[in-house]
């Protein structure tokens, strides 16, 4: 079941670096949400607030509330662990386990979360790679180690490593940077199934893709280099990329900056 | 733009090379600097193998004139007599001892090297993780005599209670029977190795797990992993080639550590079954205690007792290595 992400006033820091200020926006569930803005607004940084991984960095802190449909993730008591199994992340660099064969890596998560019955395993495997556009790729080499695939089935297979443990909401730091255009296409048609079953927040640099990919467009943009980013302006992609209510975001998409 | 200048602009037409001469160029190799480097690195390379050559070759030389005199069999007599005629010697209790005395070593050492090193990279808070690490360099500085002469004086002394509950447990294994008499075995003599080997096992293993890609963290870290999960899916499997070599060179100190088991060990030609037991010895704990005194007969048998050394050290490594290359597949490397 795809859930609703509502974020009011999220600061984050890196030591004492405050790298984004007083974030608020609502993301739908089953839509795709795309954050633009020049490097260094803090888009990424804002994602990996949403699973809790920012507190990953060392000095890495948050203040505010983002609340997961009632849940508070940064409520006292919650587990990072538990956040992160609910809401998945897809990274930047495909980054499949290279000691694990392709089955291995879809079971990964799976096998962390419990015992599943090897039948039950494969079933959860097969339903996540055919999930990712990739069973047919690999069916018959599910032993193989998942490091011998193309970089864009690399990011498929990681894709359905992430899927396979059912999160709630899938975030994806610039999936396709590493792409080449045809596998870049096969992850933006898999982005429009696959909102029909998850909520979908992804940083990307490219504003063709946020507008091919997106319902919602979120502008981030910061004052000066230095300075905090903040977000400028959330509203559809339709209006962002024809009309947007802010003149740096037209200036932005019009290519006069960043 | 004059037509002239831009004839003199382009630049000059490759001579043609035979194949030999193209190759060379295309590493790179012609200028002097390049020839430079590239002869002393192709010197190094070539000195190495002359210097194993020649301790291979000498080794073989020396001990077969000693193997050809032995009136026993070289490889299963439990005695070392060169000063008798005709001279019965063997290296059966010296191979077993080493094995023995260097697995002891290994199986302490390595599970605890490879928890300081995760210790130091993954748990430790930064303040901590240096001076950890600073005291785990010291302890391989110590000279290997220090070693010795601690293991014997104090060491020693303090095995008594573990030698005790040992025997009181698990001495119906045999393993760890133990028929009174001064520690001086094989197990002490193991705790001691491991003890000195452990700094180079800590030390490779931290700087393979230091270098675990961020990127594979994050993978099992976003799939909701712990921190042990973490360092189970993502950094073990990384680190786990760079652990055997590891583990390896820390072997290689152990075969071959000399004082630290001649001023623990009471040697005794036999072998004993229980590791609690004093008696048995190793190749070079023989080799520096009968040295001295032996005539040059002598010299040679312990020379041949040197080769069997030689060859174990060379198995081992070769061992390790197709480990490592069997799954090089899906090793970390690949990332």
């Amino acid at each position: 079941m795809a859930k609703r992400i509502d974020v009011s006033g999220l600061t984050a820091y890196y030591g004492s670096h405050k790298a984004i200020e007083d974030i608020s926006m609502t993301v739908e569930p089953r839509s795709v949400t795309a954050f633009i803005g020049p490097s260094g607004c803090g888009k990424s940084t804002f994602l990996r607030t949403l699973n809790r991984m920012h507190e990953v960095t060392p000095g890495g802190r948050v203040e505010g509330k983002v609340l997961l449909d009632d849940e508070d993730l940064y409520g006292t008591g919650v587990d990072p662990v538990s956040v992160r199994r609910e809401v998945g992340m897809v990274f930047q660099r495909p980054n499949p386990f290279p000691t694990m064969s392709i089955f291995d890596n879809v079971a990964a998560g799976l096998r962390l979360n419990g015992n599943y019955r090897k039948s039950e395993l494969s079933d959860i495997v097969e339903k996540s790679l055919r999930g990712a556009n990739l069973w047919n790729e690999v069916k018959d080499r599910l032993n193989k180690p998942g490091s011998g695939l193309s970089g864009g089935q690399q990011q498929r297979l990681c894709i359905a490593r992430a899927i396979a443990v059912e999160p709630k909401v899938l975030l994806m730091d610039e999936p396709c940077s590493a792409l080449d255009p045809i596998s870049t296409l096969a992850i933006e048609d898999l982005i429009g199934e696959l909102k029909e079953r998850f909520t979908i927040v992804i940083v990307t640099h490219n504003m063709q893709q946020a507008a091919r990919v997106s319902d919602r467009t979120a502008f981030f943009n910061l004052a000066a280099v230095g300075q905090p980013g903040r977000l400028i302006e959330i509203d559809d992609t339709e209006r962002i990329f024809s009309n947007p209510s802010v003149q740096a975001t037209e200036d932005y998409i019009s290519g006069r900056f960043g | 733009m004059d037509i002239s200048t831009t004839t003199d602009a382009s630049p000059p037409t490759p001579p043609q090379h035979k194949p030999a001469e193209r190759k060379r160029d295309a590493r790179g190799a012609t200028r002097p600097g390049d020839r430079i480097f590239l002869g002393l690195s192709r010197g190094s390379g070539i000195l190495l193998l002359v210097i194993m050559a020649a301790i291979a070759g000498f080794l073989t030389y020396r001990a077969a004139i000693a193997i050809g005199k032995d009136h026993g069999n070289f490889l299963t007599t439990f005695e070392w007599n060169t000063n008798v005629q005709p001279p019965t010697f063997g290296i059966a209790v010296l191979a077993f001892g080493t094995i023995v005395s260097s697995v002891v070593a290994m199986a302490l050492a390595v599970p605890v090297a490879v928890a300081i090193a995760l210790f130091i990279t993954h748990y430790a808070p930064r303040r901590m993780s240096g001076p950890v690490a600073y005291v785990i360099d010291l302890l391989a500085a110590v000279p290997s005599i220090v070693y010795g002469l601690w293991g014997a004086l104090v060491l020693v002394p303090h095995m008594n209670g573990l030698f005790g509950w040992l025997n009181d447990f698990f001495g119906w294994t045999g393993l760890f029977s133990w028929e009174e008499g001064a520690p001086r075995s094989m197990l002490t003599v193991g705790i001691l190795l491991a003890i000195m080997i452990l700094p180079i096992i800590t030390n490779v293993s931290r700087e393979v797990f230091r270098q675990v890609p961020q990127m594979h963290e994050e993978a099992a870290l976003a799939l909701g992993a712990t921190r042990w999960e973490v360092i189970r899916m993502s950094v073990l499997p990384f680190g786990r080639s760079g652990v055997i070599s590891a583990s390896m060179l820390g072997l290689g100190r152990a075969l071959g550590e000399t004082m630290a088991v001649a001023t623990v060990l009471s040697p005794s030609f036999d072998i004993q079954a229980s590791l609690l037991n004093p008696g048995g010895g190793t190749f070079a704990q023989n080799i520096a205690s009968k040295f001295s005194e032996a005539n040059e007969f002598g010299r040679d048998a312990l020379i041949a007792s040197g080769l069997i050394l030689f060859v174990i050290t060379l198995v081992v490594n070769g061992a390790a290595r197709l480990i490592i290359a069997r799954r090089a597949e899906y090793s970390g490397a690949n990332a």
